[in-house]
């Protein structure tokens, strides 16, 4: 198999397992700290980060499970995170919407909406001006993002300075309950914003993650150029609740067969019909996932092995040395 | 008379005030949705329409600046934020703008809005989800603000802050929202500024507000039972705050605690004990103490968050200690063992969320 087809087969089947098992695994209360899952919105993140380098940065929102693990992000010490254990990426002290793993570019989530964008951008300003390498910054947010002002403010001084960054806005229709038509104007185009303010911008599809792997790779290719920042908006859609471990399309929130049609575009079907149009065996596909899901249930015994943090490192952080 | 849930009673407040004036209007992310934050604002939305309860952007500081605009043309928003920690990105408005509009003006314009802020609390939300943030918006002029700790109050005190004809910043803790109390069916109104003596006692004067009360009056009886009769105050209003209330407690039982909701550092509860020094301080007969949450940033992980957040066993040991009461160990470990809910980030043992 095309390797190129099998790195992102293993990106888009770890994310999908890793959070189906947080989703089967929640009702047991171990895991005591609120979870946005990215089940169906996938291939964003696996196209986007295949094509990121270890020493490249990201930075990320309240969901940020599948940006930390398609960046490579530690899945033992992901999941203690989860399990509030000292072994967690962040010893237990943020959860689930504090993410990070700087051994693998992963600066942090955080779950005020908007509020990591300036900051990735303010990454970039240094890898500019004064690491002066070839590093690019990638800035994951949602569409509820773009209605906060810090956005506006942060792409216009990204474009002045023609800082390093690929924007990748995931636009999964929703912020929590509310649909876009409740909150932005049907005519608005995010993508027209941002090229307003002289930054290139692309809109396409999301769930496809071939395409979302050639579009972010010129995209990509052009940053390192020194052309200056990419904004990209991948239209996707998300299956579970905004927050937790179940379904709520009984909710009625979103028109009957939206979440249907879009489970239709499932991001690891598609990648899959791909693979074996191409090649008829599928052993290698066997091989890859019966590691991924080893690796998981590794993941799951070591976070509950491992031991709560242990008091005295509530003091430890509050300012540094 | 008749019990319902304090989120119950909040939706009241909102409907009854809707009702009498079509001026009131609400806004904010969430208000239309199934869950209708928390159960406060569900089905409102079909009730009064799309022009009286508005769905929003997540445009937090654009949000509030123009609920001021529409505010001094006569319109009487309530503005909602699911974590108060939101309401962190209108901050400018809240301060500069709203808190100062009337006194700019010179007393022409007036700025009807009440900003309803919900404090987290538990269930590892972590460092940017669990905040207390009530004072400070009670450091500010111009701004009034109101924390109720049970479902009467939180009616009559959204009723009254929903009338009022400043900026009224509401708090509603999410560990409230599922407690019951009696409340009438009609509307009715609490004085904004007002604090409440919930317990007469003559032992010790104990001052709280919002959820840190609940903490207090698990251990009310176990005190009385064993010879301590404290009086109790719930605030209920942060800013302007009730000076006399506590005074005249306070020369009664000459001994203060305050509970604090949050930090104790440049907190509420030491405001409370500067203004009990600065009047009556001959009155003591011990120096005044505070309670409240650890100071440092609330971590996720529930075994650290449980030495962060208020316990009613600390609360017991600091009364004790101040009162110079004995209580049989024996008999106070059995308790605090029976009150202990075995989980410290939820607040009843069924409780799943959500947060
Ligand atoms: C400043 C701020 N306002 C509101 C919220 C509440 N909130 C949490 S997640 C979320 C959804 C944001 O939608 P979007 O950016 O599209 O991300 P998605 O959840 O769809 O991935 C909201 C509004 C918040 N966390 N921060
Ligand atoms: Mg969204």
């Amino acid at each position: 198999m095309n390797k190129l087809y099998r790195d992102l087969y293993k990106k888009i089947y770890k994310i999908r397992c890793v959070e189906k098992k947080i989703s089967t695994m929640y009702k047991h209360q171990e895991m005591r700290c609120p979870v946005h899952l990215s089940i169906g919105q996938e291939a964003v993140a696996a196209g986007v980060c295949a094509n990121l380098g270890k020493k490249d940065e990201i930075i990320s929102t309240h969901r940020s499970h599948a940006h930390y693990l398609g960046k490579g992000g530690n899945l033992k010490n992901m999941i203690a995170e989860l399990y509030g254990k000292d072994k967690g990426c962040a010893k237990g002290l943020g959860g689930s919407m504090h993410l990070q793993d700087l051994d693998n570019g992963i600066f942090g989530s955080v779950p005020i909406v908007g509020s990591t964008i300036p900051i990735g951008v303010g990454i970039a300003f240094y890898s500019k001006f004064f690491l002066k390498k070839n590093n690019i910054t990638t800035i994951f947010f949602g569409e509820g993002a773009t209605e906060e002002g810090v956005f506006h403010e942060s792409i216009n001084f990204a474009s002045l300075h023609k800082l390093p960054i690929l924007f990748v806005c995931e636009n999964n229709l929703y912020s929590v309950y509310t649909g876009l038509k409740d909150r932005q104007h049907v005519n608005r185009s995010i993508k027209k914003i941002v090229e307003s303010n002289g930054i290139e911008s692309h809109t396409s599809t999301g769930n496809d993650v071939l395409d979302v792997y050639s579009l972010a790779k010129e995209s990509i290719n052009k940053i390192r150029k020194k052309k200056g920042p990419i904004f990209l908006e991948f239209k996707t859609y998300r299956w579970l609740e905004h927050c937790g471990p179940n379904w709520d399309d009984n909710l009625n929130y979103r028109p009957k067969g939206e979440l249907k049609s879009w489970m239709n575009k499932c991001p690891l079907k598609k990648l899959r019909g791909k693979i074996f149009s191409n090649s008829k065996k599928n052993n290698t596909l066997d091989k890859i996932e019966k590691k991924i899901n080893y690796e998981i249930e590794n993941a799951f015994q070591f976070a509950k092995n491992a031991k709560f943090p242990k008091k005295e490192i509530l003091n430890k952080f509050i300012y540094s040395n | 008379m008749r019990k319902i849930k304090f989120n119950q009673s909040v939706k009241e407040a909102l409907t009854l005030s809707m009702l009498r004036d079509k001026k009131v209007v609400l806004m904010g992310l969430g208000v239309t949705d199934p869950k209708g934050i928390f159960g406060t604002t569900k089905d409102l939305g079909k009730k009064f329409g799309s022009t009286r309860v508005i769905e929003t952007p997540t445009s937090e500081n654009a949000i509030t600046g123009i609920a001021l605009g529409a505010a001094i043309k006569g319109m009487r928003p309530i503005l909602t934020h699911q974590r108060v920690e939101f309401s962190l990105l209108s901050m400018e408005q809240i301060v500069n703008q709203l808190s100062k509009w009337h006194f700019m003006s010179a007393g022409k314009q007036k700025v009807p809005i009440v900003i309803r802020m919900i404090i987290g609390k538990g269930w590892g939300q972590g460092p940017q989800h669990s905040q207390s943030l009530e004072v400070l918006f009670s450091h500010i002029p111009g701004l009034k603000v109101v924390a109720p700790s049970n479902a009467f109050d939180a009616k009559g005190l959204l009723i009254q802050s929903i009338k009022d004809n400043n900026p009224v910043i509401f708090f509603e803790h999410r560990w409230l929202h599922d407690i019951s109390g009696n409340v009438p069916k009609k509307s009715y109104d609490i004085k904004i500024g007002k604090a409440k003596i919930i317990k007469k006692g003559k032992d010790i004067t104990i001052v709280s507000f919002s959820e840190a009360i609940v903490q207090v009056m698990r251990i009310y009886k176990f005190l009385k039972i064993n010879g301590i009769e404290p009086e109790i105050i719930d605030l209920r209003t942060l800013r302007p705050i009730d000076k006399k209330t506590i005074i005249n407690s306070v020369k009664k039982t000459r001994k203060l605690l305050v509970i604090d909701n949050s930090w104790t550092t440049y907190g509420i509860s030491a405001e409370i004990i500067s203004i009990v020094t600065e009047s009556i301080f001959k009155k003591l007969k011990k120096s005044p103490q505070r309670i409240g949450i650890k100071n440092v940033m609330i971590p996720s992980s529930k075994e650290l968050a449980k030495h962060c957040y208020l316990n009613s066993k600390n609360i017991l040991e600091k009364i004790i200690s101040i009162t110079g009461k004995n209580i049989n160990k024996k008999k106070k470990n059995l308790f605090l063992k029976k009150i202990n809910t075995s989980e410290s980030d939820i607040p009843y043992k069924d409780f799943k969320g959500p947060f």
